[in-house]
């Protein structure tokens, strides 16, 4: 299993050497966005409409942080569960996003949707959120102020570590690792 | 009658909010670094050492340990020789809830079902807390604490079995349960079983489980020959932290059992994630 270094945007280029269970350390800017976000931002795809950010090459990290301290950028920020963005997910990676960070498994769709659009289900370790939130070096909130840990962030990240989960090649390190280390009676 | 002031219980409340928002509890850290010594997964074992980096960052820092902060969830006895004294207990809880949370920065989750929306400035922030009352001998308050995340209270679940399901079907159940959950509740995790009682106290029993330190054996020998069965099954599954696959999918298993209806067996289990915050007080 490798470790990668990259920046956003990502392009297919940057998506389809990974590989389930390699390491990458995401530089530059990404977006947060949870079930809340994920709604409306599909929405205004449905309708047409433009969207808050570009989302070709984008990055989007299932995140609710807690309130900054004073003088700091963002509060703890750790993954969200993931599968609760699953009907969302495939809209966006079909209008350019290039990846999702966040944790546990995605629906057989999303994992599809990576294949088809050369995306990548990273995962961020879960509970982790003091280390994670301190990796953002820069937070702003670009829309949906009034949805409040929910708003969607625009954030700068350096060296943001995270585990590809679900690759290009429709690879799945939930599944691969379980069967690896499953003990059947 | 021994009497407590509102605001000595206001300040404890407070404190042990803090506390536990920051401090991952000794027994939850020695539990994880045992764990990361004996996963035989490389990427697991990394996700350990990433969760033990974040409880030092957070504890020297006074960062939150997770972004989910939890409902806030309490087991109080009381003594029935002892009364507060300018307030109801129970407000005097919420009270210390809320400037515990919104003093430490952390979150506030709780929301009103339906629409959604946030409680932190109509309700009061992060409440209402969850509480347990039980009267007891004496003139002492005990209380419990743990912040509850959702991830892990998603994938819980409670079932009444007829009772010749005995000890094998509870197993399977709780197998079939963390296998469904997998990576979601974030694992390692404690698992919490109610085991008995009517169908509510099955579930608040699971729930007190998780409670308990992660160092202690049951006092009760068959029920911790039983804890011990499922947590071997439960890392037999082969999840893993962080779902990554591993050996270490549970920390540990805590059974509460109570006496039941003759016709019933109900079952509870209750999730836990790796950052099991919980403390206790006796005032």
């Amino acid at each position: 299993m490798a470790t990668y270094k990259l920046t956003t945007p990502l392009t297919s280029e940057d998506t389809k050497k990974l590989v389930a269970g390699d390491t990458v350390l995401l530089n530059g800017t990404i977006y947060t966005a949870r079930d809340a976000a994920h709604k409306r931002l599909v929405d205004l795809i449905e309708a047409g409409e433009e969207l808050p950010f570009d989302l070709e090459g984008s990055v989007i990290y299932f995140v609710g942080p807690t309130p900054p301290k004073p003088g700091d950028p963002i509060g703890s920020a750790g993954p969200t569960t993931s599968y609760r963005m699953d009907s969302y997910s495939p809209t966006m990676l079909k209008h350019g996003s290039k990846g999702m960070i966040g944790k546990g498994k995605r629906s057989q769709e999303v994992k599809d949707a990576c294949v088809a659009y050369d995306g990548i289900y990273f995962g961020a370790t879960g509970g982790a959120g003091a280390l994670l939130g301190k990796q953002i070096r820069s937070a702003e909130v670009i829309a949906y102020p009034e949805l409040g840990p929910e708003a969607v962030r625009k954030i700068t990240v350096e060296d943001f570590p995270v585990t590809v989960v679900n690759d290009t090649k429709g690879n799945d390190i939930y599944q691969m690792g379980r069967e690896q280390y499953e003990v059947k009676s | 009658m021994r009497e407590i002031e509102f605001d000595d219980i206001v300040k404890a409340v407070k404190n042990m909010i803090l506390h536990c928002g920051t401090d991952l509890p000794q027994d939850t850290y020695d539990a994880l670094q045992k764990a990361m010594e004996e996963e035989k997964s490389p990427v697991s074992k990394e996700v350990i050492r990433q969760i033990l980096e974040n409880a030092n960052i957070a504890k020297d820092e006074k960062r939150p340990l997770c972004q989910d902060t939890g409902l806030a969830v309490f087991f109080v006895k009381v003594g029935d020789n002892v009364r507060v004294k300018g307030g109801l207990l129970k407000d005097a809880i919420n009270k210390g809830t809320e400037e515990g949370y919104r003093e430490g920065y952390l979150r506030a989750s709780t929301c009103e079902p339906f629409s959604r929306l946030n409680l932190k400035d109509t309700l009061g922030y992060n409440l209402p807390a969850i509480i347990h009352f039980d009267i007891v001998e004496g003139d002492k308050i005990d209380i419990e604490y743990a912040a509850k995340g959702g991830g892990s209270e998603n994938v819980s679940r409670a079932k009444v079995f007829p009772p010749a399901a005995g000890k094998d079907g509870i197993v399977e159940y709780v197998k079939e349960v963390i296998s469904d959950a997998g990576g979601n509740p974030c694992p390692p995790i404690t698992v919490g079983v109610g085991i008995g009682g009517t169908f509510e106290k099955a579930v608040i029993s699971s729930k007190h489980a998780l409670f308990r330190d992660l160092d202690t054996t049951n006092p009760d020998p068959e029920l911790a020959e039983l804890e011990e069965r499922m947590l071997t099954e439960i890392n037999n599954l082969g999840i893993g932290a962080m779902g990554m696959g591993g050996t270490k999918t549970a920390l540990a298993v805590h059974i509460e059992s109570n006496p039941c209806h003759i016709a019933s067996l109900p079952v509870s289990v209750n999730v836990q994630c790796h950052s099991s915050r919980h403390t206790h007080i006796t005032i």
